[in-house]
């Protein structure tokens, strides 16, 4: 069978995708009485037009840049992390730890604390399934399900009964100390003097720290030795065994590099915007990080843009559900679209399409 | 100690917060074992609950919400049938995109309809299932001057809704389906060699989809008793993870009917002691020496075994050690004999843990079918 140009694969059949999820949404929007047309109209206002909206925006992508890499690492070595969520809780925890209990003097060194932190513990969280994964051959998918579950029990044992202040009622942990909060974009714009840029949201410069590690991720996956063998492994378990990869060391390491990333999400959410512990502060990032990287083809780039499309949604989303009838679940509906039309759906997606540029392509010889 | 009524009333939560896990677990174990993964149960459980109880609101009749719950979770079946087996996707991918979907439209269309922030109204009685009570059987009023007997028939046999005798039904009827007839002996063998099945000259792609939609009726009568019988009403993911730990009992079970009787059972059983009180007390001595114990067993496993098994296992039960060890100090002037208070959310965990453990095949090892996830492609 020919192949289509490569250009299609990545380009036109995620945006194609994308497409149909949105024209399924709008149907269901104008089946519960909505203008899809104006529906659009205020989440764009709501997010590009507004530097607040970017600042909302870009924390929501700094949190799927995060776990849409973690999934996408996770995918090169054919492994399924659907854990992410287990993972950035975890790491919250980590971040909680570091935050508390070391008294830093300056955020900058408070991020590199809580970073390892984060990284750390989603490490370990990843690192269990691992293992069960390489030496006990416990299906993956089923491991992370329950480590995720297992993960919320613990969070909300630290949460209640460990690190809530004595007194207190809300369940959350005490405030961090003011040195280790984290700049926001309000702060930043305010240095170069826009005092009134990004007011009061929630972007921080942890969104810095996702761009660094989409460069570095690229690096390991596509420059290193390391993401070379973490690839053969993906493509191939027998062909890479043969040429000298060890799997059991290959899937370890494919997968603590992966919840490393899922947990420093936590420095976006915790350290940088609630600056405490609180529960449920994932809000489902480590799912939506599945829809980002099988969006994004598992490649950086994809998955940066990917994760904007998924911030502007989210976003937008929060616009529509404040000042229409439409309930921030459409946005859940359309990343279930996404799925299933780039990931389960594929097949009938490309198909059609293949077929289309194959008779470009005989039509020119 | 905690007297007999007590137990009994533990026992009759057991049954009733068992039988929807009972009625899922089964559905994905017709669906695995013709190799067909389903991480969307979940998501079937929940668009039937919501389904089940708008129609059972809209109409006033329970029947036609149960109707309509099943043709639902039926409809992602098909849904996701059509992405694994037709179109050979990735069979967790659809498996997730069908939570979100279900996640998401339920809220949405809740929305819509009934304008109560993605919920359904309390049903009428004409829109729940009734509890059934037996002849003889007394009201929970008398139950604590009754005798033991007359408390075991009446709080626990009796009065319940028919969806639970049915649910208890259905694992007989699975195993005799699955094992004495035909079909059962097709799909399985789908399920571990779908080659030799069709070469054999029946069809996968049928016997792959009749477990799918079974898979979708039992969901959906799950979905339907959650909302209309253990509940009077949908709210918003209120299947509240259920079709995972159905996931999970479905891997304790080994992918066997009875078994799964037993492993949803036991789960019913955490969440019924869970609902029933608030701690758990234990006493510290006990709580310390089996973690000791955890952790002996453990160490002495790696002791032969490679540096990867030294540093994950070792490191566990290192971990587990400083766990006895924070016990053992927090009673270390009140005496080894006072209780310790184990916070609730670790016997809601429990389920989960207990499958981790099984999947690693410490404890008898859960072998899943072989051809499970994997999409067939006949050869030309």
């Amino acid at each position: 069978m020919d192949i289509m140009p490569k250009w299609v694969d990545i380009i036109v059949v995620p945006l194609f995708s994308l497409f149909l999820a949105a024209f399924l949404a709008a149907l269901l929007i104008l089946a519960i009485g909505e203008s899809p047309v104006a529906a659009l109209n205020l989440m764009i206002e709501g997010t590009l037009l507004r530097s607040a909206g970017w600042g909302y925006m870009l924390y929501y992508t700094t949190n799927f840049i995060f776990t849409g890499l973690a999934v996408s690492v996770a995918f090169h070595a054919a492994l399924f992390n659907i854990g992410g969520e287990g993972q950035a809780m975890i790491g919250g925890l980590g971040v909680a730890l570091v935050c508390l209990f070391i008294p830093w003097p300056h955020w900058t060194l408070a991020i590199i604390g809580a970073s390892v932190g984060a990284a750390l513990f989603g490490m370990i969280w990843a690192g269990l399934p691992a293992y069960l994964q390489a030496k006990r051959g416990s299906h993956i998918v089923i491991t992370t399900i329950m480590f995720n579950f297992i993960a919320a029990g613990v969070l909300i044992f630290f949460v209640v009964d460990v690190l809530k202040p004595t007194g207190s009622m809300d369940p959350a942990s005490a405030n961090f100390p003011a040195s280790t909060h984290l700049p926001t974009f309000q702060d930043i714009a305010s240095l170069v003097g826009f005092e009134k840029a990004f007011r009061s949201a929630p972007a921080n410069v942890s969104f810095f720290i996702a761009l660094f590690a989409c460069v570095a991720i690229w690096y390991l996956i596509w420059r290193s030795p390391l993401g070379y063998e973490i690839r053969a492994l993906g493509k191939s378990g027998a062909a890479a065994r043969y040429a000298g990869v060890r799997p059991v060391k290959i899937i370890m390491i494919a997968m603590m590099i992966s919840g490393a990333l899922c947990g420093m999400m936590a420095i976006n959410t915790t350290q940088g915007e609630s600056e405490r512990l609180i529960l449920n502060f994932t809000e489902g990032a480590g799912f939506i990080g599945i829809a980002v990287a099988l969006m994004g083809r598992s490649h950086p780039a994809g998955v940066f843009l990917a994760a904007l499309l998924f911030g502007f949604l989210y976003q937008g989303g929060a616009e529509l559900a404040l000042w229409t009838k439409i309930p921030r679940e459409m946005i859940v509906v359309i990343q279930a679209l996404v799925i299933l039309f780039t990931g389960a759906l594929s097949l009938m997606v490309r198909a059609p399409l293949e077929r289309f540029f194959m008779s470009i392509k005989r039509a020119d010889v | 100690m905690i007297d007999f009524l007590t137990l009994i009333q533990v026992l009759d939560g057991t049954l009733r917060l068992a039988t929807p896990l009972l009625l899922v677990c089964l559905a994905g174990l017709f669906s695995e074992r013709a190799g067909i993964f389903d991480i969307g149960l979940e998501g079937k459980l929940l668009a039937a609950a919501f389904v089940s109880a708008a129609f059972a609101a809209i109409t006033g009749s329970v029947w036609l919400g149960l109707l309509a719950g099943v043709l639902a979770s039926i409809l992602l079946s098909l849904l996701h049938g059509l992405a694994s087996i037709t179109l050979r996707g990735d069979q967790i991918i659809s498996g997730v995109a069908i939570n979100f979907l279900a996640a998401g439209l339920t809220v949405v269309i809740a929305q819509d309809l009934f304008g109560q922030g993605g919920r359904t109204p309390p049903l009428k009685s004409g829109g729940r299932f009734e509890p059934l009570n037996f002849p003889g059987s007394i009201s929970s009023k008398e139950m604590s001057d009754a005798g033991p007997l007359m408390q075991l028939y009446s709080e626990l046999l009796s009065g319940h809704s028919l969806l639970v005798y049915l649910a208890l039904l259905t694992v007989p009827l699975s195993w005799f389906v699955l094992y004495k007839t035909r079909f059962g002996l097709r799909l399985r063998a789908v399920g571990e060699n779908p080659a030799a099945v069709d070469t054999a000259g029946i069809s996968v792609v049928s016997l792959r989809y009749g477990a799918v939609v079974i898979g979708g009726i039992l969901c959906g009568i799950a979905g339907a008793y959650i909302a209309t019988s253990l509940q009077a009403n949908f709210t918003k993911d209120m299947s509240a993870g259920r079709g995972f730990i159905a996931l999970a009992a479905l891997i304790f079970a080994k992918w066997r009917p009875w078994y799964a009787l037993g492993a949803c059972l036991l789960f019913g059983f955490f969440f019924a002691v869970d609902n029933r009180f608030q701690n758990i007390l234990m006493p510290a001595w006990a709580l310390s020496s089996l973690l000791i114990f955890i952790s002996i067993v453990l160490l002495s496993y790696v002791w032969k075994k490679d540096y990867l098994d030294k540093v994950v296992l070792g490191g566990l039960a290192l971990g587990i050690a400083i766990i006895s060890l924070m016990v053992i100090s927090s009673v270390w002037t009140s005496g080894i004999n006072s209780q310790v208070k184990i916070p609730v959310v670790f016997i809601q965990s429990l389920p989960y843990v207990l499958t981790v453990v099984v999947l690693a095949g410490f404890v008898g090892r859960a072998i899943p079918p072989k051809a499970g996830g994997q999409p067939y492609i006949k050869e030309r």
